[in-house]
């Protein structure tokens, strides 16, 4: 079998476990890259359909295009898109952008507190409604157990301890130190009541292996990952005030195929457009003991 | 600029070892020297150091979390990239303290090679020997030993040798036989990825060399084809009509128009198409894919089933197996206790019944006791509450190895070296003939179904004498007639007075009165119907050979009064001491909430 063969078809085997064994079971779209081509593993799992919801956190500072793609692709698929939002902050401007907080607080506040609280049904969530064809209140309130998410642990470190079934407590923390153990393909479905688990498909992908495959199935993208011109493209797609483009004439999933194969960026952090990151010295992992992604 | 090429092959491999025998420094001078860091990583790390005014370690390379700074072990299998000329790896790191053996082994079990490191200053220790034997009962057999620091052995032919020789003798007692052995110091590169000058009298190859000699998984396409059942899907959305059967194929490999069997259900039917979604449907696939099937007749699967080819070896079939596992639990594993064991896509409810013996993985060493405490590994008995497909993990690995849940946590891995003879082996095989020649309507058990509102069952009543269980069954039956279901009580009298009368009224003709009881049940539910039926202090044994006639997953059993079954497990307890209408509307609303008898779902049992 070829890599990405593989790769797929223990990323299906991940999802179709996940299904079977999750009641309450909801997909993270960030409708980045990665995310994107897990919900295309989960049409493949699936026969064509995605059967969960796909959630979306909106911190209101997404590139626009970003959200225009979004509802696109979820028109056309047919999906059951969910989004949720931390409308007490915005409306407090309780932001980065408006200069009440550090990037690193805005963080914490626009997606870790919105994803924790949509997760467990505490704040509206937004549901697509297909024939109105525009969201609502979704009336299901109930927390969802299962949360399936497209970390990679070529990533950045701490994304590289994780499992691919990993268990969460209520408080959404990670204990690092203590995980479960995942051998044989059999992961932790059992979990106590108030306690969720993260669901890892694409733990073993490679940044190249995500481009290889979008290629190879030919996944939609959306244009901010290309160069229009001006020299520049998003290698990492985040809130327009903290993410940065990267230099780069690639203008297409080929350039930048390309492109990642003559180890242009080999030295260079994926992340390393996403500012807040850079804080605190271990930005990304003090986020995600949080329960950031 | 100069485009590499894209290599192909990529290979998952594990450092193990015991505590601070250099396994971290093996890995940061692997992804130094073969240039795999990014720039500057390793300039930084060494300036940290300074400005700590600690001495510079590769470990510190790899702690890319706070935490592992903090305690200065690393505790968990991270995963690193390096590429040699031949392929690309991925390191799983595997912890050496005993405290995360847990962890170690999570890293190791995805691996298809080894290294295990060895202090040449303080030999063979105790978790380079479980460590070994892990190993061994992982599956893994491509392993190359290191012996480590050997520039603090003064690069010593003698210590090395001494080394090699104590660790030969344990691997060998656990059928393991490493590929070589290698003399090195990491720390300075000696024979890591170069040969090293410093230890001329070594004439073998370097660690990198010895690592792009190892082989990837063997094809498993000549194995019998298994393929543990995942789950039954039928999306409807836009009028798609395919009932699809999804899950991976473990080996073998199958076409359209092969005969199935589903086992332990010993169901049968053949393959109508492959399924894969944005790709035209092949004719053929085989080991490694996650793939979907469609079935030509229509028949009652469900999640857990082992998918088998009728026309090549099958896999075994019981509730009996004798295993090797290793416990990682924080709670020991003990008797009169029901754990859950999972295998494939399957998750019984199983205890253990007898410790054949606890071994010391450190040293081999028989240990007297009655419990299996964390880090032990022993040879066992494991009794599930009902059959299960499997294999022996020599014939197939991916069948043969199962973990075994302790309350919400993974506590034990195993892999079984056979299968254990019960009471019920020979209606077993009976019951096999029987399936294997059974003679079909044209109308088959899907269609049945659907046109009568609900999917046949056998709901039973079961507990000691006067506890009314009769009248139960009967309100049941007939709360379930009135909503138009096609039901049948079975009364036990009948069958005693009738089909019975020439079985004499001895001890031994009550296992046959069961097994008839078990045999009309069934034909009753191939004509599908809900059959009600009460049958009077069943013990374990009765119960299984109950499940073993009429497959535990059209089973649903209900015990009325004090539960006495110690290895089966019933899916309701109702109290004697409850009305009859009360115990029956509890009877009544668990159907509804499990969805039990909905023509439509695959709902798995256990």
């Amino acid at each position: 079998m070829k890599d990405l063969d593989k790769l797929e078809s223990q990323s299906v085997y991940i999802l179709r476990e996940a299904y079977a064994n999750f009641k309450n079971l909801a997909m993270l779209w960030s409708i980045g890259k990665d995310s994107t081509v897990l919900l295309w593993l989960a049409r493949k799992a699936f026969a064509g359909h995605v059967p969960f919801p796909l959630v979306h956190i909106d911190t209101a500072y997404k590139i626009p295009e970003m959200i225009e793609y979004r509802d696109r692709l979820a028109l056309e698929w047919k999906l059951n898109m969910v989004y949720g939002q931390n409308v007490e902050a915005l409306k407090e401007k309780r932001t980065y952008p408006d200069g009440n907080l550090d990037r690193i607080n805005c963080c914490k506040t626009l997606k870790t507190e919105a994803l924790r609280n949509t997760l467990s049904g505490a704040w509206t969530r937004y549901r697509l409604d297909h024939n109105l064809k525009k969201y609502v209140v979704d009336e299901n309130k109930e927390p969802y157990t299962g949360v399936i998410v497209g970390v990679r642990s070529d990533e950045e470190g701490s994304r590289s301890k994780e499992r691919y079934f990993s268990p969460r407590d209520k408080r959404n923390d990670w204990n690092v130190g203590d995980q479960p153990p995942e051998l044989w393909n059999q992961f932790k479905t059992d979990f106590a009541p108030g306690t969720h688990i993260r669901i890892h498909p694409l733990l073993d992908w490679t940044e190249l292996n995500i481009w290889e495959y979008i290629e190879r199935e030919n996944i939609p993208t959306t244009s901010l990952y290309y160069d229009r011109g001006e020299g520049k493209r998003y290698r990492s797609l985040g809130c327009y005030p903290c993410t940065f483009p990267v230099e780069s004439t690639a203008k297409n999933v080929r350039e930048i195929i390309e492109e990642l194969r003559t180890g242009k960026f080999a030295n260079i952090a994926e992340r390393a457009g996403r500012a807040q990151d850079k804080e605190d010295g271990g930005g990304l992992e003090t986020l995600r003991k949080d329960g950031y992604m | 600029m100069k485009t590499t090429e894209k290599i192909a092959e990529k290979m998952n491999i594990v450092i193990v070892g015991h505590v601070d025998h250099g396994k971290s420094t093996v890995i940061g001078r692997l992804l130094a020297d073969t240039g795999s860091l990014p720039q500057g990583k390793l300039d930084q790390v060494r300036a940290e150091c300074q400005r700590n005014a600690k001495p510079f370690e590769y470990a510190f390379l790899l702690d890319a979390l706070k935490d592992e700074k903090a305690q200065g072990i690393t505790i968990d299998s991270a995963r690193c990239f390096f590429k040699s000329k031949k392929r690309e790896y991925i390191i799983i790191d595997a912890p050496g303290h005993i405290e995360f053996l847990k962890n170690m082994i999570s890293g190791a079990a995805r691996a298809e090679a080894a290294l295990l490191v060895i202090d040449a200053k303080e030999g063979v220790q105790e978790n380079s020997k479980r460590h070994g034997y892990i190993l061994s009962l992982l599956g893994i057999k491509q392993i190359a030993v290191c012996v480590n620091k050997m520039d603090l052995a003064n690069y010593s032919q003698e210590t090395f040798e001494k080394i090699e020789k104590e660790y030969r003798a344990f691997l060998k007692q656990i059928g393991v036989e490493p590929k070589l052995f290698i003399p090195i110091a990491a720390f300075h590169g000696d024979n890591m990825v170069e040969k090293s000058p410093k230890l001329p009298w070594y004439k073998g190859p370097s660690i990198l060399e010895v690592l792009d000699g190892f082989e990837n998984a063997k094809n498993l396409e000549d194995k019998p084809f298994r393929m543990p059942v995942q789950g039954i899907y039928k999306f409807t959305e836009e009028g798609d009509d395919r009932r699809i059967v999804a899950g991976k194929i473990e080996s073998g490999k199958i076409s359209v128009g092969d005969k199935v069997i589903f086992l332990p259900s010993n169901k049968r039917s053949e393959i109508k198409s492959i399924e894969i979604f944005n790709v035209p449907s092949p004719k053929t696939i085989g080991a490694g894919n996650s793939t979907g099937f469609t079935l030509k007749e229509q028949i009652y699967i469900q999640r857990g089933d082992v998918m088998c080819r009728i026309d090549e070896a099958q896999p075994l079939v019981g509730p009996l197996i004798q295993a090797e596992i290793f416990w990682m639990g924080k709670k020991p594993m003990v008797f009169d206790k029901e754990y859950k064991l999972k295998i494939g896509t399957a998750k019984i409810p199983v205890h253990l019944k007898k410790i054949k013996k606890i071994i010391d993985a450190s040293d081999l060493k028989k240990a007297d006791k009655e419990i299996i405490e964390r880090n032990d590994v022993a040879q066992i008995v494991l009794e599930c509450a009902w059959s299960m497909a499997f294999d022996t993990a020599e014939a197939i690995e991916a069948t043969g190895r199962f973990v075994i849940v302790d309350e919400y946590d993974i506590a034990g891995g195993g892999i079984i070296s056979a299968l254990v003879r019960d009471e019920q082996a020979d209606v077993r095989e009976q019951v096999q003939q029987r399936e294997m020649k059974w003679d079909f309507s044209i109308v088959d058990a899907k269609e049945r179904a659907v046109k009568y509102g609900h999917r046949p069952k056998l709901i039973l009543f079961t507990g000691k004498v006067g506890v009314d269980k009769k009248s139960i069954a009967k309100e049941v039956e007939k709360a379930l007639f009135q909503k138009s279901s096609k039901t049948y009580f079975l009364g036990i009298g009948n069958l005693l007075r009738g089909l019975d009368a020439d079985v004499e009224k001895q001890k031994t003709a009550r296992r046959e009165h069961v097994r008839r009881l078990g045999e009309v049940a069934h034909i009753l539910m191939d004509a599908g119907l809900i059959v009600f039926a009460t049958a009077s202090n069943l013990n374990d044994e009765e119960l299984r050979l109950l499940q073993e006639v009429t497959d535990r997953s059209s089973l649903f059993i209900v015990n009325v009064g004090k539960n006495e079954f110690t290895g089966s497990v019933v899916d309701l307890n109702l109290s004697e001491k409850d009305s009859v209408s009360a115990n029956s509307e509890k009877v009544l609303k668990l159907i509804e909430a499990q969805n039990l008898l909905s023509p439509s779902s695959d709902a798995s049992i256990g």
